[in-house]
């Protein structure tokens, strides 16, 4: 298959970028889609050209690097994947695919497709620590969890801080990941002793950061790779209530 | 107001909103004293009693700080999600997504607000501050005399039901009440705002403009 590629392209993060058109040819639909940026960097690149810069690490779905911004999907169309695990059988032959950096005043673009994605670290930060016993590791079943609990703090735990979220919102607000880190250490004993500072902590760096308010649109968890619910944003909500009001 | 975090500015947000929507229920209620056939007598009494009971008038102004608040918070937050993306995508996901209805709350917001400075203008200030006395009844069928007046009232209401469709099931979601339990009631509760109400609210003017052409 044949496919006409509109990549977004900045040389750096202080110069203004544009759009330039890429038709790429031979395309195996099996391919993913960073495999398909391979081969045409790869012509680049023998052409003397720049290749597009993009980020990718484990390509298998779990490191969370590779986000991009297909068509208007974050991480293309498609339910609960990353842009690794977007295969090019989901396009047509012929078709225009126009490819976008997650744009966000908290993730400012570095090159080409490339975002500087590190203001989520400092809102992991802002989170501060978890007091645990330290010393010989603890018995198996020591502390008592919910089977339920621990589900759902383990699915709030599968973030893997790409930005889908973010990069989907509206409002550009990173609600799902805050809510995400919060609630998985809000549904566990070994984080309930500094859940209030966390929560409020978190919500404030957020917003420094340049993130916007949650509108309860619905669009983070539909792009979520990894499919975390609106269910945890709610649980932001209410551990931020009890912390107001402590 | 604006040093609230997103959170409790959300909260504040959701409280005000579900307050606006009793009011819908109150206002509805006591509007439909216009379908009774006595001529209006009885919606007159009704009308007398809510501009002249004390009660009434410190309820009316909480009802306006209550609309001042949502206004106002509703503006800051839409102006910290405008500043939150700089640069706009070329393909936007639209529908794909997320509602028209949540996507678009600041407009049919506006639209709203317009209507509601229409609406004042056109009953409460000819009846509360006119320079000659009115009688309530007459200046509702004076009013709906005209189906342009008619149809930009129609339209208000779907324009409310829109904004009420994402803002009443929204605002549970902001207070942190949900539950897989709840969800369903929470919907019915959400119908009854966003259909229902602009549904019965639409009846009036309609009503009146029906035995105004062919009454």
């Amino acid at each position: 298959m044949n496919v006409i590629l509109k990549i977004w392209r900045q040389p750096s993060k202080d110069t203004p970028g544009g759009f330039e058109t890429y038709p790429v040819a031979d395309v195996s639909p099996d391919m993913s889609f960073l495999e398909m940026l391979d081969v045409l960097n790869e012509t680049l690149t023998q052409s003397g050209k720049e290749p597009i810069a993009f980020e990718s690490d484990c390509r298998e779905g779990i490191c969370g690097t590779c986000g991009l911004f297909i068509n208007g999907r974050a991480h293309g169309p498609g339910l609960g994947i990353t842009t690794c695990e977007l295969r090019m059988r989901r396009f047509k032959s012929g078709e225009t695919i126009v490819v976008e950096p997650w744009r966000a005043k908290a993730f400012p673009v570095l090159k080409d497709l490339i975002v500087d994605r590190s203001s989520f670290d400092r809102i992991i930060q802002s989170g501060g620590y978890v007091s645990v016993n330290t010393g010989n590791a603890l018995d198996g079943n020591t502390l008592p969890i919910a089977k339920t609990k621990a589900d759902e703090a383990f699915d709030a735990a599968t973030c893997i801080g790409c930005g889908a979220c973010v990069a989907t919102c509206k409002n550009a607000s990173a609600m799902l990941f805050t809510a995400a880190k919060v609630s998985q250490l809000a549904l566990l004993p070994q984080g309930e002793v500094e859940a209030q500072d966390r929560v409020i902590n978190m919500v404030k760096t957020m917003e420094l950061e340049g993130f916007g308010h949650c509108s309860n649109t619905g669009a983070c968890e539909i792009e979520c790779p990894k499919q975390i619910s609106l269910t945890h944003i709610a649980r932001l909500h209410r551990e931020y209530l009890k912390a107001t009001f402590k | 107001m604006n040093n609230l975090s997103c959170v409790l500015k959300k909260w504040v947000m959701a409280l005000s909103g579900l307050f606006l929507c009793s009011f819908l229920v109150v206002h509805l209620s006591g509007n439909l004293f216009l379908l009774n056939p006595d001529g209006g007598a009885l919606f007159n009494q009704y009308a007398n009693f809510m501009s002249t009971n004390l009660w009434i008038r410190v309820t009316e102004i909480i009802l306006a700080l209550g609309f001042v608040v949502h206004i106002v918070l509703g503006m800051l937050l839409a102006r910290q999600a405008n500043q939150s993306r700089p640069v706009a995508y070329a393909v936007s996901p639209g529908n794909e997504t997320s509602s028209f209805a949540s996507r678009y709350m600041w407009l049919t917001g506006a639209f709203v607000l317009f209507f509601l400075v229409v609406h004042l203008k056109t009953f409460f200030y000819t009846m509360r501050f006119g320079d000659v006395p009115h009688v309530p009844y007459e200046v509702v069928k004076a009013a709906f005399e005209s189906p342009i007046y008619v149809i930009f009232y129609l339209i208000s209401f779907f324009v409310l039901g829109w904004h009420l469709r994402h803002g009443v099931t929204s605002s549970f979601q902001s207070l942190g009440i949900r539950h897989p339990k709840l969800k369903p009631w929470i919907h019915i509760f959400g119908g009854l705002f966003w259909f229902v109400i602009p549904l019965a609210y639409s009846v009036i003017p309609l009503y009146f403009l029906y035995f105004h052409m062919w009454g």
